[in-house]
């Protein structure tokens, strides 16, 4: 997973204080409210509040995972985010232009250059091929059909589905479905690659296979990508930050391992308290400053691997390892004592206290 | 006993009927009394209509029209003109197809001109003879479906032609094949409408509610003042008809698409007209050909109808036979109308039914097979015809038309058979129906006369309070109000005596039966196919055989309309019964109950809120029926609807006469769907 590399740089998506308040009188009681929602109040009065005062920037490379139970209001936000519903208040910035006030064709272009999107339900057109799917958005755009299809062909070939390109949907299974979405999604080269819980249809196993996939996807283009997720694992596995949601609010935007280290609310820490410290943290976080006295071994370890990956060599070493960043500069020292601490520390004291 | 009221729906009900009974037995039938017959009201209402009718008609927005024949300009209302130009333009587009298929001169005519056509003798279209025609059906049938269709539309157009229905039959044909496109296309457009705006769909829900209730025959009379009388007049009427079903599939279809697959549409960069074409028009390609298929089945349903105000075809020709009671005729030209509409129906099923098929790797002759076939099918049928004239020299070449009369009949011996039917069975067909319509119909149907207007009031609208509370009871009352307020309050009775006593004997068969077969796989299979088969059936079709054994009377519209409104009673049991979950089953296995037990206690009750629908669709069916059955003789109103057909001034007549006859259609539909919808949500089924 890349690092964030450009805080200088203009965001990919800036949103400023995003609201999506569904019913009627939506915008007036909004107004009313000046900019405070109380949910339960706006449900008295027959609206649902979607998406509650959202503010947060995505960089170019960067893959923020909205995370969030069912009726969090994360759908919606991304929804707000490719317009596909329209919020309510708030702007939002794509590339520095606020597409909330877009014309129809206007936005339309921007779709058709800049946005991909890959659906829960795969959203297929049933009556196309899986070369004709992915070719849609070209030919919709107006790309001759000659090329389209060659550029379809590709992609097929990007999400391994080389073989099957005149199947129809029907005749794909699930997995293989959402390979075809995702490869539609991607056909005009987006910038933004937006994923609303594109692995929760599909069972564990291929679930696990196509996050892989994904990633190895991910290595390879570099997009920004905003992606929605119910599956807390799933975020930790694939995020470079977290945004998690109740009720309409992001309760907390950070890195995995700040989540899992300090939940900002009651309701984040609830998500945390299950989740294996070791499949989180990097090494990173439990190194200490180098310590040239003790003799370090000469295996070094990366100061970006997580420290489920490392523990094994790191216990069985005998002797504090040395880490390193990506140059191959050491940067630090680790000692088995606090991964030993990390993989039981935290988990044997909370039990201890529970009585059987 | 308050709280128990409140609580027990069953016993409101039986406490508003105790009430019902009372009110009948002392409210006095004297006329003047407003709790007898309520005052008609609405009597001048049909006059209105007719005067709108003849202002628009004859003296709204007066224009300047060159007059060829006797060439000066003349004053003319617009209206005229604009009816003018669509009849010509639908009968010219009828006589066109007409002539591809069956010869003509007349298309010609039209774009030269008769004195032109009668100089160049040779400018004849030939039409084509019937065996291309029935090639071209086999290897559309074996194209959309395979062999069994192939086979089934072959047999019915080498019968039609054996059996020298040919002409008829193709002019049938070509009546629906301009009457289906057009009311495809329109309900088409009104559909996408509706499902663009919610403004359209509220404007057109109520107009289809009750446009598919209203009796054909009130589309007749509007549709001949405004357009005259022939096949034109006849395709419009049945365009009007069958346009409803068309609007309400496609909004349905269209409105099923998920929303991820539109959003993927949007996604993708589709513009609206993209979007719809390419993405929501192909998603709900199903729902929508299923549509395709009701305009079909609805086209055939009034070519008999559409007879009545010209249009030519079988249609007349089974009008004509059945007033001069040559049944065993009526009987074989009733086949053809069956023949021809299951296998359009097929034929529609079957592509609705067919999944896109991938071409793009085919070659030329490969995709194009089908057409390459009808093209050597065309070239051997013109060969054959051509030979054909050598060896028939005298008369008629049988190779490419079997002209009127001169195919085989079997007419003699169905004439033959209903005559020993007769004749064997005259006392106790005599009998029965003597029996049945003195001690049976007239009794109830002097009991429905005999229902003070109050009384009918408090029952229905009583029964719309206790289900859906009191709009349930405004809307029917309101319904009924209508029909209270003209001066047909009794002729209404009448019919609805009539749907009773036939809904009543179809509901109960159809349970019975739908149970009896759902109780297996297999025997539920054959009766849902039963039921699709005769659904098909142009309903005047039913009429046919009761009219040989009991002749113009009640027994014989009663009987027809039974057989027609089983039909959904019996689907609908099915489908519910069908629809209980497997689980439940098991369910109720493990606690040990019987099949009987089972029933009762599992299935009849999750199934009921279906059948409810079912009855409700065998309302539908039965008013249908009824005024059908006002062809062969009954004194409700649809034998007053008819009457206005031949009345110059029957257009608000048959308009209101149709209202009345579709609000007490809406009225009973009202309480049953209230009622369905709100156990299907206390069982929490879908």
């Amino acid at each position: 997973m890349s690092s964030v590399a450009s805080n200088s740089a203009e965001p990919v998506i800036r949103c400023e204080n995003v609201f999506k308040i569904f019913g009627d009188n939506a915008k007036r009681m909004l107004q009313e409210s000046g900019g405070v929602v109380d949910a339960a109040k706006f449900q008295e009065n027959g609206c649902i509040v979607g998406v509650n005062n959202a503010s947060f920037e995505v960089h170019q490379g960067e893959l923020l995972i909205i995370m969030g139970l069912s009726g969090s209001g994360k759908s919606t936000l991304l929804r707000c985010i490719s317009r596909l519903t329209q919020s309510t208040a708030g702007n939002i910035y794509i590339d520095g232009e606020d597409i909330t006030s877009l014309n129809n064709r206007k936005l339309i272009q921007l779709r058709r250059n800049k946005m991909g999107m890959v659906f829960q339900s795969f959203a297929l057109l049933p009556h196309k091929t899986v070369l004709e799917n992915i070719a849609f958005p070209l030919q919709v755009k107006g790309v001759s059909t000659q090329d389209s299809i060659k550029r379809a062909s590709e992609m097929v070939e990007l999400v391994s589905l080389s073989g099957r390109e005149n199947y129809f949907p029907r005749e794909l299974s699930g997995g293989q479905q959402q390979r075809v979405g995702i490869a539609r999604s991607l056909a005009i080269e987006p910038d933004i690659w937006f994923l609303d819980e594109p692995f929760s249809a599909l069972d564990p196993l291929i679930r696990k296979e196509m996050q892989d996939e994904f990633l190895r996807l991910q290595g390879v283009l570099s997009k920004t990508i905003l992606f929605v997720t119910h599956d807390f694992d799933e975020a930790l596995r694939l995020a470079d930050r977290i945004a998690i949601m109740k009720d309409g609010i992001i309760e907390q935007l950070d890195t995995p391992a700040n989540i899992v280290l300090n939940p900002a609310t009651e309701y984040v820490r609830k998500f945390t308290e299950e989740v294996p410290r070791e499949k989180v943290l990097k090494i990173e976080s439990v190194m200490d400053p180098v310590d040239t006295t003790a003799g370090a071994t000469d295996l070094q370890v990366s100061k970006d691997a997580v420290i489920e990956t490392v523990a094994e060599l790191i216990l069985t070493a005998g002797k504090p390892v040395s880490v390193v960043d990506s140059t191959g500069e050491v940067v630090g020292t680790v000692h088995a004592s606090k991964v030993v601490n990390v993989l039981f520390g935290g988990r044997s004291a909370q039990q201890a206290g529970t009585p059987l | 006993m308050i709280d128990a009221l409140r609580e027990r729906k069953f016993l409101q009900f039986i406490l508003l009927v105790i009430v019902f009974i009372l009110m009948c037995m002392f409210v006095p039938a004297t006329d003047g009394s407003w709790l007898w017959r309520l005052p008609p009201l609405f009597a001048n209402f049909p006059v209105w209509i007719n005067d709108s009718v003849d202002y628009l008609m004859f003296d709204w927005w007066l224009v300047d029209v060159y007059d060829p024949d006797i060439e000066e300009y003349e004053k003319q209302p617009v209206m005229r003109q604009i009816t003018r130009g669509v009849s010509g333009f639908v009968l010219f587009m009828i006589e066109f197809v007409r002539e591809i298929i069956l010869g003509g001169v007349k298309t010609i005519v039209t774009f030269t001109g008769w004195d032109w056509a009668t100089e160049n003798q040779w400018a004849r279209w030939p039409g084509l003879p019937w065996t291309v025609v029935a090639a071209g059906a086999m290897i559309l049938g074996y194209a959309l479906s395979g062999t069994g269709l192939a086979l089934f539309a072959g047999f019915t157009f080498i019968y039609i032609a054996v059996f020298g229905q040919w002409e008829p039959s193709m002019q049938t044909l070509s009546f629906v094949l301009i009457a289906a496109p057009t009311a495809i296309f329109i309900g088409l457009v009104f559909g996408v409408l509706g499902y663009k705006s919610k403004v359209v769909e509220t404007i057109l829900n109520p107009i289809l509610n009750v446009a598919q209730i209203m009796p054909h025959f009130s589309y007749l009379i509007p549709v001949m003042v405004f357009f005259g009388i022939g096949d034109h007049a006849g395709a419009i009427a049945t365009i009007i008809f069958a346009t409803p079903p068309m609007v309400r599939l496609t909004i349905l279809g269209l409105k099923k698409v998920p929303p991820e697959v539109k959003e993927a549409g949007l996604m993708s960069g589709c513009t609206d007209w993209q979007l719809l074409r390419r993405v929501l028009i192909p998603t709900a390609r199903r729902d929508i050909l299923i549509g395709v298929n009701q305009v079909i089945m609805q086209c055939l349903a009034m070519v008999v109808i559409a007879s009545l105000i010209g249009a030519k075809g079988l249609g007349n020709d089974l009008l004509i036979a059945l007033n001069r009671l040559r049944i065993g005729l009526a009987l074989e030209i009733g086949i053809c109308i069956v023949l021809i509409a299951i296998v359009l129906d097929r034929l529609s099923l079957a592509w609705a039914n067919k999944q896109t098929d991938y071409f793009a790797d085919q070659s030329f002759k490969e995709r194009h097979k089908h057409f390459i076939w009808f093209l050597i099918a065309f070239g051997i049928g013109v060969v054959v015809a051509w030979i054909g004239s050598f060896i028939f020299k005298e008369g008629f070449n049988y190779l490419y038309l079997v002209p009127h009369n001169k195919g085989i009949t079997t007419g003699p011996f169905w004439q033959a058979g209903v005559d020993w039917l007769w004749d064997t069975f005259f006392y106790t067909l005599k009998g029965f129906n003597e029996w049945f319509i003195v001690d049976v119909l007239i009794p109830v149907k002097n009991a429905f006369l005999g229902m003070p207007v109050i009384a009918t009031f408090t029952l229905a609208m009583g029964t719309g309070f206790i289900v859906g509370g009191i709009r349930s009871a405004l809307i029917v009352g309101g319904y009924l109000l209508f029909i209270a307020l003209t001066e047909w309050w009794d002729r209404a009775l009448i019919t609805s005596y009539l749907m009773t006593m036939a809904v009543i004997i179809s509901g109960f068969i159809g349970i019975v039966m739908g149970t009896l077969c759902a109780q297996h796989p297999t025997s539920s299979k054959i009766l849902l196919t039963w039921c699709d088969t005769f659904q098909t059936f142009p309903s005047f079709i039913y009429l046919i055989p009761v009219m040989m054994l009991f002749g113009v009377t009640d027994t014989s519209v009663l009987i027809a309309i039974v057989v027609y409104a089983t039909i959904p009673a019996a689907r609908y049991t099915v489908v519910g019964l069908q629809s209980v979950p497997e689980a439940l089953h098991d369910a109720g296995s493990m606690s040990g109950v019987n099949r009987f037990q089972r029933w009762v206690s599992i299935e009849l009750p999750l199934s009921f809120p279906h059948m409810a629908l079912g009855i409700n669709q065998t309302v539908v069916f039965a008013l249908a029926m009824v005024v059908i059955g006002a062809l062969i003789g009954t004194d409700d109103l649809g034998q007053l609807i008819l009457g206005s057909l031949s009345d110059r001034q029957g257009v608000g007549n048959g308009l209101v006469l149709g209202f009345c006859v579709a609000f007490i259609g809406l009225a009973i539909d009202q309480i049953l769907r209230t009622w369905a919808d709100k156990r299907k949500e206390a069982l929490g089924i879908e």
